[in-house]
Formats: C-alpha cells, sequence, structure tokens
C-alpha cells in the first residue's frame, strides 16, 4: 500500500463520527439520511464526512440517483490493520531507525560527555 | 553482526525480544533514556515524536508524544522502578485510557556488551494473557492502533449485500 493511500486512510479514520459511520456502516448500506439520524448533526455535515471516506476508498456510494446508499470499502482498512499489525515488524522497522542513530553518534565521539 | 530481532512469548503474560545493535552498551542506554536521542529514533516511520520528557530515577516518570503526518496524535508514558545504568532499567508503562491496572506494562530492558556489540533484551509483562496476544498481533501498544485494531475487527467481515 502506498504512503500516500495509508496517509489518506489514518487521516479519514481520525475522526470519531467518520469512525461510528463506518461501523454503521458495516451492518449494512445506508443512506445519508439514515446516517445522519444518530448524530445531531445536518445532512450537509455528514456528506462532508462521506466524501473524505470515499476519497480513502473506504466508502463507495450506489447509483441510485433517487437513494444512493453507501456501501463500506474493506480492503483499505485491512491494508492499514496489516501495516499497524505485527509487533515484531513494528519494532524491526524501529531498531533500524535505532541503527542509524547510533552509527551518528559513534561518528562524533565529541558529543558524548566523559561516562563509564 | 547479528541484527536479527527476535520475538517470542514467554509464559502467558510476556513477550520478549532480543537485538543485537553494533554499539558500546553506554550507548544504547543513552539512546533508550535521553529525550535528544529517543527522539530521533522510537516510534513508526511516519510518526515523529513531538514530546519527549524523561526523568530518570526511581519513581520518575517518561512520556512521549507522537504524531502522525495527518496529526492523529499517540501518548506513551510511564514510571520508571528501576534503573541501572549501563545494564538495566525497568519502567512500568501505563495508560490513562485503561482501566488502572489492565492497561499497565512492566517492560524490563537488559544489554550485555561483549566486543563492542550490545545485546538488547527486553522482557515486557501485561496484566493478563489477552491484552499480551492483542499486543503482539496488534503492534501498537496503545491508543491509534487498537481503536483501528477493533474497528477493523467490526468492518472486515465478508460484506454483506443487502440493505437494512
Amino acid at each position: 500500500m502506498t504512503q500516500d493511500l495509508l496517509d489518506v486512510t489514518f487521516a479519514a479514520l481520525a475522526d470519531p463520527t467518520r469512525r461510528a459511520i463506518l461501523a454503521r456502516l458495516a451492518h449494512g448500506e445506508a443512506t445519508v439520511t439514515e446516517l445522519a439520524e444518530p448524530f445531531a448533526m445536518s445532512q450537509p455535515a455528514i456528506s462532508k464526512h462521506l466524501k473524505v471516506l470515499e476519497r480513502a476508498g473506504l466508502v463507495a456510494r450506489g447509483r441510485d440517483a433517487q437513494r444512493r446508499p453507501c456501501r463500506l470499502v474493506a480492503q483499505p482498512l485491512k491494508n492499514a490493520n496489516e501495516w499497524l499489525g505485527g509487533y515484531r515488524r513494528y519494532w524491526d522497522a524501529t531498531f533500524s531507525q535505532l541503527d542509524l542513530v547510533l552509527d551518528e553518534e559513534m561518528k562524533h565521539p565529541e558529543r558524548r560527555e566523559e561516562t563509564d | 553482526m547479528g541484527r536479527t530481532l527476535s520475538v517470542t512469548k514467554s509464559g502467558e503474560l510476556e513477550i520478549v525480544m532480543t537485538r543485537s545493535f553494533d554499539a558500546p552498551r553506554a550507548l544504547v542506554f543513552d539512546a533508550w533514556t535521553k529525550p535528544e536521542l529517543v527522539r530521533r529514533w522510537f516510534g513508526p516511520r511516519d510518526w515523529e515524536v513531538v514530546e519527549c520528557e524523561i526523568d530518570l530515577r526511581v519513581g520518575g516518570r517518561w512520556r512521549y508524544r507522537l504524531r502522525h503526518h495527518g496529526g492523529t496524535e499517540m501518548l506513551l508514558q510511564g514510571v520508571y522502578q528501576e534503573i541501572d545504568r549501563p545494564e538495566r532499567f525497568v519502567s512500568l508503562e501505563t495508560n490513562e485510557d485503561c482501566d488502572a491496572s489492565e492497561g499497565q506494562a512492566l517492560a524490563t530492558l537488559t544489554l550485555a556488551e561483549h566486543g563492542g556489540v550490545t545485546t538488547l533484551t527486553q522482557v515486557v509483562r501485561y496484566a493478563s494473557k489477552r491484552i499480551r496476544d492483542a499486543v503482539l498481533e496488534a503492534g501498537m501498544e496503545r491508543g491509534v492502533g487498537e481503536g483501528f485494531d477493533k474497528l477493523a475487527e467490526v468492518v472486515a467481515t465478508p460484506e454483506r449485500a443487502g440493505t437494512r
């Protein structure tokens, strides 16, 4: 998964209303009206959130001109989860970064205080 | 020099990690305990350490705030239990969001040096097997990671064709 798409996915998920919308859509399609119901929020406000989710590829809108139901597209979320998943992958990447810092510091011994 | 990371379960509550570094032990210890060094390597690639406070003494607190490009933030914090430079330190990682004891993890880091190579061993003990196993799957111990994983569990079931 490209970095850009990961960024867009995480940005889309970084909002509690959008996460709630996704959770609702996990149970089946819904129209904008149906989605707006549980929130003290206008339809245009919900539509704004839906646009962010659509751009992230997490939600798809139906073509029915009348209803345009929204449905969940789970793959980008699964990809993001796989990226997050894996304790080992996380620490592997982090320790590679530590390797670089240690190498840098050893090139500059003058930065170190006199210690044991 | 072996740079392989080993991650294993130990018993019901622990995750054990070992990794070697081509650096003296004192430097590796400092890399974990000096803010100016921690900031430069800690955390996942697309996250920046925006705040790093370390009070390196028994009972002292440490606190890291990380921020992702998109603005999402993650907070990690804890209290030092034991400090033995350059060989070992023990820290209790705490979590404001969770129930006090459930959210805690006890991390023991030991460093052994032979011929300029330092082997790091970190043993982290969780409050329950369930949490230990979830951490191993999730990859991130707090906040963002857990939230996304819970949501991903909900949404990653096969798409349902019908409407409500």
